[in-house]
């Protein structure tokens, strides 16, 4: 299968060796991943944030870039959420009945990855090694907007070697939301501090997630408090193998 | 004297209130220990109905149909509750309900009344104009009476109390009700609040209730409570005035088989609720002689309007979406500086009142959407609150295009759409990133920014700009 993948503004500036776990993965399972250079961002942050007529040139230019995708991938449950749920409403509100049937035409060929591997693929074990102790944090956006379930978590137990450990009150936003860890700050830093906690309390050594951006906001609390504790992209686990273990 | 039409302190932002909430660490234990009891209670009741999905789809879809219709559907509870000896005032808004029973209470020389809690009459700001009037409104739960007594507002929809624990409560009751030592016991706390309270109940002449639901086949009016004061207050006075906003009504008495499983389950996380009263109209030697009910719009006709605004009227204020919520969770009730609070009240209050004079309230969210996993009516509250923010933005925008001073957080916006808006704007971006941050780098991450980032900063180091960007590494593959 031809794959197109949509890296989010994000994980390209910050995280590319998700991205790049992504072209492993799926060049391992045997799928040509190509990357359109002229997508940019979703446009999540200004939908969200109230800058919704902002958003609307990165939802055309999105639809634009994918149009002819036979499917898009990406590893960013977040981001996947905003343009199943919020693209058609982004539409309604641009009064654009041509961008309304152009989201709808695409957003059925859009998955987050645990989405693709194990709905569209049908793999539950792609083969990955990771010989580490492991836990796993569902982000907000993936259970309740894709409501992915334990999609990941499937994934996750197939992984050879891996030592993968429930975290506590794992459903409970870390507080992340975006522009409400800034706005609200001190709201955020309390969410972030239980979630910091429960992450401790499992022992593990990697926190996982299908988000990089909740990743970032637990992970850069773990590293100001020198937790000995780092963060790892689902992806990034799922692309590990003995032969080349990461 | 005039009032807000919903008490609310647009001055104070929720960000700035939560802070100082945030701090209280008995706060923090309180609202920890509650919310999380009362979520797993709701979580074990709720398990036990295989149907539950379908049971929030009827009551959302009941409540629809019946917004679709108000306005026939009020007619017809006016033309019922009018045809069993009731009478039905219309108030457009706060200050008109408050006259209506104001009014009613003076004209029986009513020196006290008797209210069952109700959110309604706290929305009116009902007690402040009856003292005004020489009134003196007693509460008559147990929780309401403690905040009354106490001399604050609630914190939480169904247990305004819910922020103060039991140590707390003795101490108040041992000053303001003259109770000598008293224990900490619920039993013991009850005893002393309930003998104050049944000599209230024997004088009042006239009690001031709230309603849950009202039918409009019949014109029967329901109160749904725990403790038997709503009961009291409902059968033994002589007047009796119920305040209810528009959207409570239901159709037919059928609709209650699908809120009476719904309600009990998401607030009290109980299969049935201890007592519930339905009255309609008056009889003759058995309970009130005279029945008022005033129905309020207070801005909900305008809510009704907005397509996407109105399934906020859906809300039967059972208080999951408060007990669920991280943030509410954290901070209590009172920072929301609202009658509604938690996230049912970040997205009503701003569409009563205005956003404007609530503005801060659709941001107090982090959208994680656990609120409308547990709606009993379903009602979309991230789309909501997505909703207003772009309201709030909106607002902003028209007012600052006269003015000559920038919005630093629309200024931003703007430039990153622009970036984001061509993908070698966003290259050149990432590039300049990359070159910058080295000025704030510490050991491989950056632990400090500047200005209104610096929220960020304060608990979390911000991973920098990568070597090579994703495209970047693309690129030389090919």
């Amino acid at each position: 299968m031809r794959v197109s993948l949509f890296i989010t503004c994000f994980n390209d500036t910050i995280f590319p060796q998700t991205g790049q776990a992504v072209v492993r993965l799926l060049e391992r399972l045997g799928h040509t991943v190509d990357f359109p250079m002229e997508q940019t961002c979703c446009g999540q942050m200004h939908f969200n944030t109230g800058y919704q007529r902002e958003a609307i040139p990165l939802v055309r230019r999105f639809v634009e870039v994918f149009r002819d995708s036979e499917v898009v991938v990406s590893p960013s449950a977040s981001c996947v959420g905003m343009i199943r749920d919020l693209y058609p409403r982004a539409a309604e509100l641009a009064e654009d009945e041509e961008l309304a049937n152009a989201v709808a035409a695409i957003t059925p060929r859009v998955y987050e990855l645990s989405e693709f591997l194990i709905h569209k693929l049908g793999i539950e074990d792609v083969g990955a090694y990771y010989p580490h102790r492991v836990t796993y944090h569902p982000t907000c956006h993936s259970l309740r907007m894709l409501k992915i379930g334990d999609l990941p978590l499937r994934l996750l137990r197939a992984v050879r070697g891996i030592d993968l450990v429930e975290l506590p009150r794992s459903q409970e936003c870390c507080g992340f939301g975006g522009t409400f860890a800034v706005k609200n700050a001190d709201t955020s830093m309390a969410m972030l501090g239980d979630k910091v906690r429960c992450v401790m309390d499992t022992r593990a050594e990697y926190c996982s997630a299908a988000d990089n951006s909740c990743l970032m906001h637990i992970g850069g609390a773990l590293h100001r408090q020198r937790a000995g504790v780092a963060t790892i992209h689902l992806a990034e686990i799922l692309a590990s193998t003995e032969e080349d273990p990461r | 004297m005039s009032y807000e039409p919903i008490p609310t302190k647009p001055a104070t932002r929720f960000e700035e209130s939560a802070k100082l909430a945030l701090a209280n660490t008995q706060l923090r234990r309180n609202m920890g220990k509650a919310t999380q009891t009362i979520r797993a209670k709701r979580a074990s009741v709720v398990e036990e109905l295989p149907d539950w999905q379908e049971l929030r789809e009827a009551g959302r879809a009941i409540k629809e149909r019946t917004l679709r219709h108000l306005g026939t559907y009020l007619e017809q509870l006016e033309a019922s509750v009018e045809r069993v000896g009731g009478r039905v005032h219309w108030a457009r808004d706060a200050a008109e309900a408050r006259r209506i029973i104001t009014e009613i209470a003076t004209s029986h020389g009513a020196r006290e009344v008797v209210k069952i809690k109700s959110l309604t009459t706290d929305e009116i700001a009902l007690n402040e104009s009856l003292l005004e009037h020489g009134i003196e409104p007693f509460e008559t739960d147990l929780a309401e009476l403690i905040i009354q007594l106490a001399g604050e507002r609630s914190s939480h929809i169904l247990v305004p109390a819910i922020h103060k624990n039991r140590s707390e409560i003795r101490e108040l009751f041992m000053k303001r009700l003259g109770a000598k030592s008293l224990t900490d016991e619920p039993k013991a706390l009850a005893a002393v609040a309930r003998a104050h309270l049944r000599r209230k109940f024997l004088e009042a002449k006239v009690a001031v209730s709230g309603a849950n639901f009202a039918v409009a086949e019949s014109g029967t009016v329901c109160i749904v409570e725990s403790e038997g004061n709503g009961r009291m207050c409902l059968t033994l006075p002589k007047v009796l005035i119920s305040v209810m906003g528009l959207e409570k009504m239901i159709p037919t008495w059928q609709d209650f088989e699908v809120f009476m499983q719904l309600l009990p389950r998401s607030s009290t996380g109980e299969r049935m609720n201890p007592y519930t009263s339905f009255w309609t109209g008056v009889t003759p030697g058995d309970g009130p002689s005279e029945f008022h009910l005033v129905l309020l719009d207070n801005g909900r006709t305008r809510v009704l309007a907005d397509p996407i605004g109105r399934q906020t009227l859906n809300c039967i204020r059972c208080s999951a979406c408060l007990n669920i919520c991280p943030v509410y969770e954290r901070t209590g009730g009172h920072a929301y500086n609202s009658v509604y609070p938690g996230p049912i009240g970040a997205i009503l209050t701003p569409q009563l009142a205005g956003v404007e004079n609530a503005a801060s309230l659709p941001y107090a969210s982090s959208l994680c959407g656990a609120c409308y996993e547990v709606c009993p009516v379903k009602i979309n509250i991230p789309e909501v609150l997505i909703h207003l923010r772009g309201e709030v933005v909106r607002q902003k925008q028209d007012q600052n295009k006269n003015s000559s001073w920038p919005d630093p957080e629309g200024l931003a916006m703007k430039f990153l759409a622009h970036t984001f808006g061509d993908p070698a704007r966003f290259e050149r971006f990432q590039k300049l990133g990359r070159f910058g941050q080295r000025f704030l780098m510490r050991g491989g991450y950056i632990n400090h920014l500047p200005g209104p980032l610096q929220g960020w900063t304060a608990t979390r180091d911000v991973y920098p700009v990568a070597k090579q960007t994703f495209r970047e590494w693309w690129r030389t593959r090919s």
